[in-house]
């Protein structure tokens, strides 16, 4: 079953499993013909792919909700990320996606809008070159990925709190949903979008934001792990609804604070 | 179990005393459980980005992918916190690890290292631990507690960036975190090989004599 524990995009991992689960006549059976090579009774317990038990994956997304409360308590909104000086700046940066690096998506710079939906006063959409306009700060922070390695990056963008005052956000709502071109999205916590370090990215290294790392806009959180820091962002919204994002749908922990 | 009362007694009237304290059966044995789940899922978070040039096989991962095994890993470090934590609290107000694992004097470790080499070490009494036991025990206790520590500093390592700086930083506490475990590994295989070579050792964690 190798070919079923990555995920394809836009494939819920979730309903997969349990669809499978009921073409199998019972579980007994379903651990016995599968997992004949596997290190005993544990074997039976492995989580996230077709052969075995769904209700531990209920009960293992359960705790994953466990650790969200404990996460947003755990979370200072006044407490920085370590920032950087030039020196240990990784070069070059890494790319990671879903996506091959040759499958980024090109953005036409003109035609580009930001949408801002949601729980917000203003709602008019914004170019690149306002939101260019806007005054920015540089930080020099760590990345760091889900799957372990990490790598220090100089981004430099807008603060999403100021952007959020601007266009009169309920400051209250729950979530700051994204979305991306290619499909991608995920939401963060209220607290996470007021942190100071919090920015809408628009230049990388000093230079405009490369395609590779998101052209034209992208969610940077140093609180956050890397897979919530969205790239090719084009919409905005301000909910007091759970939505969920594209990795957090299948399986990674929500709130992933650092 | 040996209690304050009982130590009053003439050593005659005692009920023979339990090798092994209920506490630390049961503790012994949650702690197995979230041992063996910490280190099969987290092999398999190791996989997804490997610090060294070797994956582990996916016959000896939990999880199925990444997103699974951080769901096991972040699940069973409940158990092992609260459990260890447990273990660790009454064995010190106790003066239980005192009494069983210090001192350990080198001349001790050196002669019984020799005979355990050798296979004359003897397990006649399975309440006292020899020097080579007990100089395991502490190492797999800090091993333990640089686990833990580590372990926490990856998971938060922004509101507990001092902890982290203690590793040298996030990247520090990757390989501590590495290590420990090897460490911890290194000790499974001689604890369970042990406990073969001696089964009363086993049905001593069982049935506390």
């Amino acid at each position: 079953m190798a070919s079923s524990r990555r995920p394809l995009p836009g494939v819920d991992a979730g309903r997969l499993v349990k669809d499978a689960a009921k073409l199998l006549p019972n579980p007994s059976r379903r651990l016995f013909l599968r997992n004949g090579a596997s290190v005993g009774a544990l074997a039976l317990l492995t989580g996230c792919n077709i052969t075995d038990g769904v209700s531990a994956e209920r009960a293992l997304r359960k705790v994953s909700e466990f650790n969200d409360w404990v996460q947003a308590r755990l979370f200072n909104p006044n407490r920085l990320a370590p920032t950087y000086p030039e020196s240990p700046i990784t070069r070059p940066f890494r790319f990671n996606a879903f996506y091959p690096e040759d499958a980024a998506p090109d953005i036409d710079e003109d035609r580009y809008r930001l949408i801002v939906d949601g729980l917000v006063a203003n709602k008019q959409p914004w170019s690149l070159e306002q939101l260019y306009a806007l005054p920015q700060e540089t930080q020099i922070t760590r990345l760091i990925c889900v799957e372990g390695w990490s790598a220090i990056g100089k981004w430099t963008g807008v603060p999403l709190r100021e952007f959020l005052k601007r266009v009169g956000a309920d400051l209250t709502a729950k979530y700051v949903h994204f979305t991306c071109s290619e499909g991608y999205s995920s939401s963060i916590d209220m607290p996470t979008a007021l942190h100071p370090q919090t920015q809408m990215t628009l230049k990388f290294d000093g230079q405009i934001l490369p395609t590779k790392f998101g052209f034209p806009l992208r969610i940077r959180i140093p609180t956050k792990l890397g897979f919530k820091n969205p790239k090719h962002v084009i919409g905005l919204a301000v909910l007091n609804h759970y939505t969920g994002g594209y990795w957090e749908d299948q399986g990674y922990n929500w709130f992933s604070g650092l | 179990m040996n209690t304050v009362a009982e130590a009053g007694k003439p050593e005659a009237v005692q009920k023979r005393p339990a090798i092994h304290p209920l506490y630390v059966r049961v503790t012994h044995w949650i702690n197995a459980l979230a041992m063996v789940i910490m280190i099969m899922s987290g092999w398999q978070i190791y996989n997804a980005a490997p610090l060294f040039p070797f994956t582990f096989p996916s016959s000896v991962t939990l999880g199925g992918w990444l997103a699974g095994a951080l769901l096991w890993h972040l699940a069973a470090m409940w158990l092992l916190i609260a459990n260890g934590f447990i273990y660790v609290v009454v064995g010190l107000v106790t003066g239980r690890f005192r009494r069983k694992l210090l001192p350990i004097r080198p001349r001790e470790f050196v002669r019984d290292l020799a005979a355990a080499l050798t296979g004359r070490l003897s397990h006649a009494d399975l309440g006292v631990y020899n020097a080579v036991q007990k100089a395991l025990y502490l190492a797999v206790l800090l091993a333990g507690a640089v686990i833990v520590a580590s372990g926490l500093a990856l998971w938060k390592p922004v509101q507990l960036q001092e902890l982290a700086a203690l590793f040298g930083g996030y990247e520090g506490a990757r390989l501590a975190h590495f290590f420990a475990m090897a460490v911890i590994v290194v000790f499974l295989v001689i604890h369970v090989v042990m406990a073969l070579l001696v089964p009363r050792s086993l049905r001593a964690m069982i049935r506390g004599r």
